[in-house]
């Protein structure tokens, strides 16, 4: 390969295991489904969802060798969509917890 | 997308090849994280719905065929791994590989929308479409009910929308890699249509066990 960039190219090995790590997760996310975890089953659905994101992303979508800047853009992207969920739902399950005055 | 003759000369913006395609990269995850935003405010409505109406919810999601979801949850990861694989071989300048797995990732892609439509078409005939014709057995409340089918139309609808772009693309690649477009030196399209197919993927990673998985222990 040419000297212009660090172009890391990963070894098929490693593609074929993040794969078999994917499919493994999706059968344990839909046999967990018919247990009954209580509240928790939501918990363990997005808990292994986030896994499966991170292994995407990070192996198929190289961001483990991208670059800082890029690596801000995301984690920037990432914190306005935590803004967008908390300050929403924070309205939204707080409603009637406190009184209005004058109502 | 630049006129593709002049595709291995380095623009004058920029000081080297590396820092072109860093340039090419960076702006196709500034688009991604616009997508996140436009997929979060669907997310974000299913939350509130769901927290309103958690029992329609969870009868209504048992409605839903998980063994299909899943089987289709599957054929996406294999065109992602594919998608990886194409991404690789454009790396390492293999022509014929690159057509063979951006082949293999678009009929995959195209088994998953047929599956999705066959999905859809069910939802017609047991009259689970919300609008005038809508009747959900499971529950008395109809009206949440709706709104439950109508955020799982919207959200597979959005996503199923980006698969069909993202079909068109892998069309664009798979033309462009035969006139030999492509090589190790510049592989940019690829790598970038790469980000925006696993892109569709994560976003089909969180729909699958929100639509399909809530609380399936009720129902058996």
């Amino acid at each position: 390969m040419s000297e212009h960039t660090e172009h890391q190219v990963d070894s098929a090995l490693t593609y074929v295991l993040v794969f078999l790590g994917l499919i493994a997760l999706t059968v344990i996310t839909t046999a967990v489904a018919f247990v009954d975890l209580g509240p928790f089953s939501v918990v363990a659905a997005l808990a292994i969802a986030t896994c499966k994101m991170l292994l995407v992303a990070l192996f198929f979508m190289h961001v483990r060798h991208s670059t800082r800047l890029t690596r801000l853009v995301m984690a920037g992207g990432l914190l306005w969509l935590a803004i967008l969920i908390f300050l929403t739902l924070g309205d939204f399950m707080t409603r009637g917890v406190v009184g209005i005055p004058g109502r | 997308m630049a006129s593709h003759s002049e595709s291995l000369a380095l623009r004058e913006q920029f000081d080297t090849e590396a820092q072109q395609k860093e340039a090419s990269t960076l702006g196709m995850w500034i688009f991604l994280i616009t997508e996140v935003m436009f997929f979060g405010g669907m997310f974000l409505a299913y939350t509130v719905y769901r927290s309103w109406y958690p029992h329609v919810f969870a009868v209504a999601s048992s409605s839903l065929n998980v063994y299909i979801g899943a089987a289709n949850t599957v054929v996406l990861l294999c065109s992602s791994f594919t998608m990886v694989m194409a991404v690789r071989a454009a790396q390492l300048g293999k022509r014929n590989a690159i057509i063979w797995f951006l082949i293999l990732t678009l009929v995959l892609g195209g088994v998953f929308l047929g599956v999705k439509a066959y999905e859809w078409n069910e939802k017609f005939v047991e009259h689970h479409v919300p609008g005038a014709g809508f009747h959900f057995e499971g529950v008395p409340q109809q009206g949440p009910a709706q709104i439950f089918f109508s955020l799982y139309f919207a959200m597979t609808g959005l996503h199923a929308m980006h698969m069909v772009v993202g079909v068109g693309l892998l069309i664009f690649l798979i033309v462009e890699t035969r006139k030999g477009k492509y090589s190790a030196s510049y592989m940019t399209p690829v790598d970038l249509i790469g980000l925006y197919w696993h892109f569709v993927d994560i976003i089909w990673i969180f729909l699958f066990p929100l639509l399909y998985l809530i609380d399936r222990h009720l129902k058996t």
